[in-house]
């Protein structure tokens, strides 16, 4: 096991990590920006540097402090948490060459997977379903020929083009033609790139995601699935353990391809591959986070599994067990409402003051909080501010216990979407099961 | 830790030089803890191996008080050099005068030494750390009076 494990990342998942850590035994390193300097990772952990300004590019961004940080502490370990350098092939890859262990998969598995293009390629060459699509389109005939074998609708999409700018939706044969036109046209102009691709659009899909954990090259874990359709420009807003729409035939099999594709490429570490669901109940991959992610504890409350404690034993090349894949047995249901500093219906972020704290508990509710009472949360971060969890034997046992938790949540001084996650909880097609990734869009309150 | 009552003293004494409020250290064979003035309100049940807590301030630094001091602060996580190499005079003597874009210090990061310069003119009036001693971001290195 390591002697000490340095944590690049702040807030909630910074103490996540620092919990794992003590469960194991290893003394912790906080790193911080110096207006993180009161922040409880840096309170919690047994020793705290700070590396730079509040710029997440001075500080939590950067490589050469966090590694001078690890030099002058001793650590022989770095954990990335999410986001920052979590993702980062060349700070994986500098960890290494400075005898350092990151903590996550090599930086060859991060660049093959982590890549939204080498992913689909690596995908489609191990027998995962990919959306349908084309490469680039010769003319409109072409898209029109395409369009009709695959089937309608699809969606036009200029190869140069990001942001959502060069996309059409096309959902008939009789606009097939005029749309093409004009998306060339726009890309032309846009990005100085004519070249146009099209793929099945799906109108209301699920998010529908895959949790493993590679243990060793060439043998990999199968935790089951969350469905995380409830999301708002992207940004996950509320996660669930098992999907409701998943059966054990279909986790079985989507279990077992992904299982197979991860360890013919000797994946390590955990990872997550994300699928989405059309109308039909089939899956489409769309890609693979290389890393811890924010909705973990949903896996971990119906599994019973401390997959952050798991990633680390791996890391240390300690021999890690779980029962996988088929069989795994998945107990109850959880849910997870991200506790987000924002207006609860302009989404507008909202930094400032924590006056007032309290989060709810009691049996099978679990919170994961970076802040607390007397904290002022910066503008320069993410706005997360805590994940409450639940759990229940059936998703509505889930969902009631998540209300009252809701109800107990105080947090002064700041806005939250509490009342959002309340409203959420609130909707009839939520509350049954229908969701899609644009359900959010239509809540009012 | 075998504790007796001069070290306690000691303590005491250094707990208040660095303005610390509560100390608390848990062993084997001894759990010790030191509260300053009247205890929080909140009794804090921690048994974990935090030596040292103190409310995150501003180094005390003695001359603290005087409004004409400035403070060279280090610019990155590594080791304070007070001199060029081993053995050799340091960059800046207590009381020299320095110039803009004047050598003060180095501060090694990853086997690299980086020249930290002073921004302004200034008198060097006290050094604040030691040669050879890790440094964070922030960590104040040398008291100054601007000229």
């Amino acid at each position: 096991m390591f002697g000490k494990i340095l944590i690049a990342n702040r807030g909630e998942i910074a103490l996540r990590i620092i919990r794992a850590c003590r469960t194991l035994g290893v003394p912790t390193v906080a790193i911080h920006s110096d207006i993180d300097a009161a922040a409880l990772h840096v309170r919690f952990a047994d020793e705290a540097v700070c590396i730079g300004p509040a710029d997440p590019r001075k500080s939590y961004l950067n490589i050469p402090q966090i590694i001078a940080a690890a030099e002058m502490t001793g650590a022989d370990a770095v954990h990335p948490g999410y986001g920052f350098l979590s993702e980062n092939a060349e700070f994986a890859e500098l960890c290494r060459r400075c005898g350092l262990t990151f903590i996550g998969p090599t930086p060859e598995a991060m660049r093959l997977w982590g890549d939204k293009a080498s992913a689909r390629e690596t995908a489609r060459r191990h027998g995962l379903p990919l959306l349908p699509g084309t490469g680039v389109l010769k003319d409109a005939a072409e898209a029109a020929a395409q369009a009709a074998d695959i089937g309608y609708p699809i969606i036009l999409k200029a190869a140069g083009g990001g942001g959502g700018r060069g996309i059409r939706i096309v959902r008939s044969p009789s606009e097939i033609t005029s749309a093409f036109e004009t998306v060339t046209t726009e890309a032309m102009a846009g990005f100085k790139n004519p070249d146009i691709y099209l793929e099945k659009f799906i109108e209301e899909p699920r998010h529908i995601e895959l949790q493993i954990l590679g243990v060793e090259p060439g043998r990999v874990l199968v935790f089951g699935e969350r469905e995380c359709s409830l999301q708002r420009r992207h940004q996950k807003v509320v996660e669930e353990a098992p999907s409701p729409v998943m059966t054990p035939d279909k986790r079985g099999a989507l279990g077992d391809s992904c299982q197979k594709a991860l360890e013919e490429t000797g994946y390590t570490s955990l990872g997550t591959l994300e699928f989405l669901m059309d109308e039909h109940g089939d899956l489409f991959f769309m890609e693979m986070n290389t890393r811890l992610q924010v909705e973990h504890p949903v896996t971990e409350m119906i599994t019973g599994i401390d997959l952050v404690e798991s990633q680390i034993r791996v890391a240390a090349g300690e021999r890690v067990d779980h029962p996988s894949g088929r069989q795994l047995e998945l107990c109850g249901h959880a849910i997870e409402c991200r506790i987000n500093a924002e207006d609860p219906r302009t989404f507008a972020p909202w930094p400032g003051l924590i006056t007032e704290y309290h989060a709810p508990g009691g049996r099978n509710v679990r919170v994961d909080s970076g802040v607390h009472g007397g904290i002022r949360v910066p503008n320069v971060y993410d706005p997360l501010l805590a994940k409450v969890i639940t759990h229940g034997a059936t998703r509505a046992e889930a969902i009631a216990r998540m209300r009252c938790a809701l109800d107990e949540f105080i947090v002064g001084g700041i806005r939250t979407n509490i009342l959002l996650h309340k409203a959420l909880l609130r909707d009839r097609d939520i509350v049954a099961g229908k969701l899609s990734t644009r359900t959010i869009e239509r809540i009012r309150f | 830790m075998n504790i007796d009552l001069k070290q306690i003293q000691a303590l005491l004494r250094l707990l208040e030089k660095r303005d610390v409020t509560e100390f608390e250290f848990e062993d084997e064979h001894v759990r010790l803890r030191l509260v300053r003035g009247a205890p929080s309100a909140a009794p804090r049940e921690t048994s974990s191996h935090i030596v040292v807590t103190s409310p995150p301030k501003p180094d005390a630094a003695p001359a603290a008080s005087d409004p004409t001091s400035e403070f060279v602060t280090s610019p990155f996580v590594g080791t304070f050099y007070a001199s060029p190499a081993p053995g050799k005079p340091p960059f800046v003597a207590t009381g020299a005068t320095v110039q803009a874009g004047q050598t003060l210090c180095i501060i090694e990061a990853m086997k690299l030494m980086n020249e930290i310069e002073a921004e302004y003119g200034a008198i060097v009036e006290e050094r604040l750390v030691k040669d050879g001693q890790p440094v964070e971001f922030g960590t104040k290195l040398f008291r100054v009076r601007r000229l």
